[in-house]
């Protein structure tokens, strides 16, 4: 296959829970090694729609495809499951939740290895230490327990886990929000490397448009469920055209902000 | 984010009934916690030991020495049939403790299946399986378990069969909670983006996880079912004599009470009392333990 | 300049030790800070730096068994120094706190109304008096149908709307002092900047006096008039917002500014701090962020700097004169 069949492909995705609709049509494509930021506030769906695509919701319509492959339905059988975990893998937001506390960070990483692909012990072993290595994790770490390591090195351990399957696409969900700024600012350079010697395509959720700026290429705004807004990052930071991209835009505190501004735009929101 | 395990021991029955035992946590884990695992392990040597330590045989009758008090030769004294008191407390510690073993040990092993796939599957399954439980509660254990010795007989089979029918849901519902609870955090979901199938992250992630509160949960059960089935053997429906058994022997040594001798009844009495308070100290202490490691 | 006015809070010199099993475990040492009247200051750091225990202080909510040195003046009182009626006094009349979940802060099962005028009618004031003014208080905050929502429970708001309540409580008692505890983390932007525009109006119109805990660098920087940066239960820089964040003059304040993503089309990417932040307890002998700065020097790990006057502010660095190059 040619790598431009390759791409994550997401049409009219749809999810209701009761009376109430979580995820209304929702589409886009993601490019193999391109990096999307899913931009929204609480209750916007963005969560649900990533859910979705790792096979952690089951969607109520609309269709998801990889490389042409449909994964809207749940997995029949173990070795499409297998097959399917091979091609997204997920961050999730909280690094004191997202590991075993019972295993090692060694073997956290050494059994996404046995479970996906055969390899002799030693040629195991080797590929744990390079993927810790990759993340920025020695042995010390490797032998120890998440109980002993701190947020940032814990959500560099849930990096490597999602990157021992060899995924084309990686879904980062709320990954730095939880991280001191200065742990936050290692970790998001950390992805920008993976990204460039991997060419793993990244599905980055956050409500955080500053981030969103710094590791996307395009982004996707969500409203209620909704997509309001969608195209190049930098063109809609820039120059938003949906008067609620431009109230999330007017919300960012910084310095010379006037909180007043987010009150105007949200008038003209109506 | 702290997931305590203290909403569902105290959504137990079991506890409810008998919240007397929880009030003794205010005593502290420490010293007291130790003390009661002391005695669980005393308890379960003499159970072990019994013919080794027992001085006498518990069954053989020697009318000519009925109630004679405490002395060198009986340290207890002996029962209205003349047998060592002791000697008989000895051998009722192994009763005592088999029975609630096996009704402990089948009804986590159910409970624990009925409430982890229950939790796992969520849905139609959960549905049934939390509607069988609540059935499975309104039924009295006391009086399932006198039917069931209509049935079967008297004997251990049957008040052994019906604790554990009156437990099993106790455990499950304990199980369904935290294991719903458990299954909602994001190790466990990613073990299912990684691909493993259910049953594997079930018994190698989620199982030793909420073992702990479950093992916890089943030490004071352990103490509750203790107390129920010396209570079916005081009936008249447990053991039967001539057995060595605490609840029985009380049974056998309530009409000495009159006669001025206090021991018959009160030294089983005193031996239920220390093991269900033993169970229940080491039951909320491990429970205690847990909490503080889960915040 | 107001120098001659009492300010509206001073910490002076402030350190918290818990006791430990083998040694006490120091939280903050030398924590020095003042609040004028009308003026927001901010108190900034990461995760161990000790803000959210130096802004606690303020109302006397220190962790049991902890000793305490130096002072914490609120209008020229210590409260410290106070017993438990007196604390009391404080809370409902000079100083008011808002926390950052503001479901912890408010009981769910009394209404809205009871919670807003309890303080009021504890001062005496009569009830219908009362419930008058905690009409125009959650008026001020913007709250529709103030009169309809006295009557309704904290689960009946959202997250935003139920922090507007709080902070109408806050206002009632007309402190001279509010303590702002990362008041809009758990908010959504857009509802952050719906708060802060209350908080700083109300603020500025009252001539309340703000000590505002954030750990965000952007928002100290668009609503403080000067900011305080902590490190390891230290202040290692203070300065007014524009010189501190155009000259930071010590290599955390610096690191920290360089290390925040920018929103702006032409900000920088953001650069990472190696290693991560420490509380005072783990924190090495000498300068605490040594270790993690790229301009330390043998004597840094060895001599514990002093706060000291550099250009308008203070820093805590012994090379804070040789200007620090991002």
């Amino acid at each position: 296959m040619t790598g431009a069949t390759e791409e994550l492909v997401v049409q009219r995705l749809r999810k209701r829970y009761g009376d109430h609709t979580a995820v209304k049509d929702v589409s886009f494509t993601l490019p193999p090694g391109s990096s999307l930021g899913i931009v929204g506030e609480s209750g916007s769906g963005k969560t649900t729609t990533v859910r979705m695509l790792v096979g952690l919701e089951r969607p109520d319509g609309g269709t998801i495809r990889i490389g042409g492959r449909d994964r809207s339905a749940p997995a029949r059988g173990r070795a499409e499951r297998l097959a399917r975990a091979r091609e997204i893998q997920m961050v999730f937001q909280d690094p004191y939740l997202s590991l075993d506390p019972r295993v090692t960070v060694g073997q956290c990483v050494e059994e996404v290895l046995r479970l996906h692909f055969p390899m002799e012990t030693t040629a195991r072993r080797e590929r744990v230490a390079e993927l810790l290595d990759q993340v920025g994790l020695g042995e010390r770490e490797a032998a120890a327990l998440p109980g002993k390591l701190s947020g940032g090195q814990r959500q560099r351990v849930a990096i490597a886990r999602a990157l021992a399957a060899e995924p084309r696409v990686l879904v980062l969900d709320e990954a730095v929000a939880a991280l001191d700024v200065s742990i936050q600012a290692q970790v998001l350079e950390l992805l920008g490397t993976i990204r460039r010697e991997v060419g793993i395509g990244f599905l980055f959720v956050t409500h955080d448009l500053a981030v969103v700026r710094h590791i996307t290429d395009e982004v996707m705004v969500l409203r209620e469920g909704q997509v309001v807004e969608a195209g190049p990052t930098a063109g809609i930071l820039d120059a938003p055209h949906h008067p609620y991209t431009r109230l999330l835009l007017s919300s960012v505190p910084r310095r010379g902000w006037n909180p007043g501004d987010a009150a105007a735009a949200r008038r003209s929101l109506g | 984010m702290t997931t305590t395990v203290s909403p569902a021991p105290p959504s137990s029955g079991a506890l409810r009934r008998r919240r007397g035992l929880g009030g003794l946590r205010v005593l502290g884990q420490g010293p007291l916690f130790t003390a009661g695992v002391v005695v669980l392990a005393v308890l379960v040597l003499i159970a072990v030991l019994a013919p080794v330590l027992a001085p006498y045989d518990p069954d053989v009758l020697d009318l000519s020495a009925s109630l004679t008090g405490t002395s060198g030769d009986h340290l207890l004294g002996t029962d209205q049939s003349g047998r060592d008191i002791l000697s008989r407390l000895i051998h009722g510690a192994r009763t005592g403790l088999l029975g609630p073993l096996l009704v402990v040990g089948v009804s986590t092993l159910l409970g624990t299946l009925i409430g982890m796939v229950a939790a796992w599957r969520g849905g139609w399954a959960d549905a049934l399986l939390s509607r069988s439980m609540d059935l499975a509660f309104a039924i009295p254990g006391l009086l399932l378990a006198i039917l069931l010795v209509a049935v079967l007989g008297s004997g251990m089979a049957a008040p052994v069969i019906a604790m554990a029918v009156a437990y099993t849901p106790y455990v499950g519902r304990l199980v369904r909670g935290i294991a719903r609870q458990e299954k909602a955090r994001a190790y466990i979901e990613s073990y299912r983006v990684q691909g493993w199938s259910g049953w594997t992250i079930c018994l190698r992630h989620l199982l030793p996880n909420i073992a702990p509160t479950v093992f916890a949960q089943s030490a004071m059960n352990f103490g509750y079912v203790l107390m129920d089935l010396a209570a079916l053997s005081f009936l008249g429906f447990g053991v039967q004599p001539p057995t060595a058994d605490w609840g029985a022997m009380i049974n056998e040594g309530q009409s000495a009470i009159q006669q001025g001798a206090m021991l018959p009844a009160l030294a089983p009495s005193a031996c239920i009392v220390l093991a269900v308070v033993a169970f229940g100290i080491v039951g909320e202490g491990l429970a205690d333990r847990i909490a503080k490691r889960e915040r | 300049m107001t120098e001659y006015e009492t300010p509206a809070l001073e910490i002076d010199g402030l350190g918290v030790r818990l006791p430990g099993e083998q040694a006490a475990r120091p939280i903050l040492d030398g924590v020095t800070l003042r609040v004028r009247a009308g003026e927001t200051v901010g108190l900034v750091g990461e995760s161990g730096s000790g803000k959210s225990v130096a802004c606690r202080s303020v109302l006397g909510l220190l962790p049991p068994r902890a000793r305490t040195s130096g002072e914490v003046q609120v209008a020229g009182r210590d409260v410290l120094a106070m017993n438990r009626a007196e604390l009391a006094g404080l809370r409902a009349g000079q100083v008011a706190m808002i926390f950052q979940d503001p479901r912890a802060s408010v009981n769910p099962l009394r209404r809205v109304g009871d919670f807003l005028t309890e303080g009021l009618r504890g001062a005496g004031t009569p009830a219908a008096a009362a419930e008058n003014r905690a009409e125009e208080l959650l008026d001020a905050v913007g709250i529709r149908d103030p009169r309809g929502a006295l009557r309704r429970y904290p689960h009946q708001f959202s997250g935003g709307m139920l922090q507007r309540v709080v902070i109408a409580a806050a206002l009632a008692g007309e402190p001279a002092l509010l303590v702002a505890d990362e008041p809009t983390t758990a908010l959504d932007v857009t509802t952050q900047a719906e708060i802060i525009a209350i908080l700083t109006r109300l603020q500025a119109a009252r001539g309340t006096g703000m000590l505002f805990v954030t750990h965000d660098l952007e928002l100290a920087s668009a609503i403080c008039d000067r900011v305080y940066v902590m490190y390891a239960g230290r202040i290692v820089e203070t300065n007014g917002t524009d010189a501190l964040f155009d000259r930071p003059r010590h290599p955390y304040t610096a690191g920290l500014l360089a290390c925040t993503p920018h929103i702006e089309a032409a900000a920088a990417a953001p650069r990472p701090i190696p290693g991560r932040p420490v509380s005072l307890a783990e924190a090495p002998p000498g300068c605490a962020f040594a270790a993690r700065c790229a301009h330390a020097q043998p004597r840094c790990s060895e001599e514990t700097p002093e706060l000291a006057h550099h250009g308008d502010g203070l820093a805590a660095c012994h090379r804070a004169d040789e200007g620090i190059k991002l």
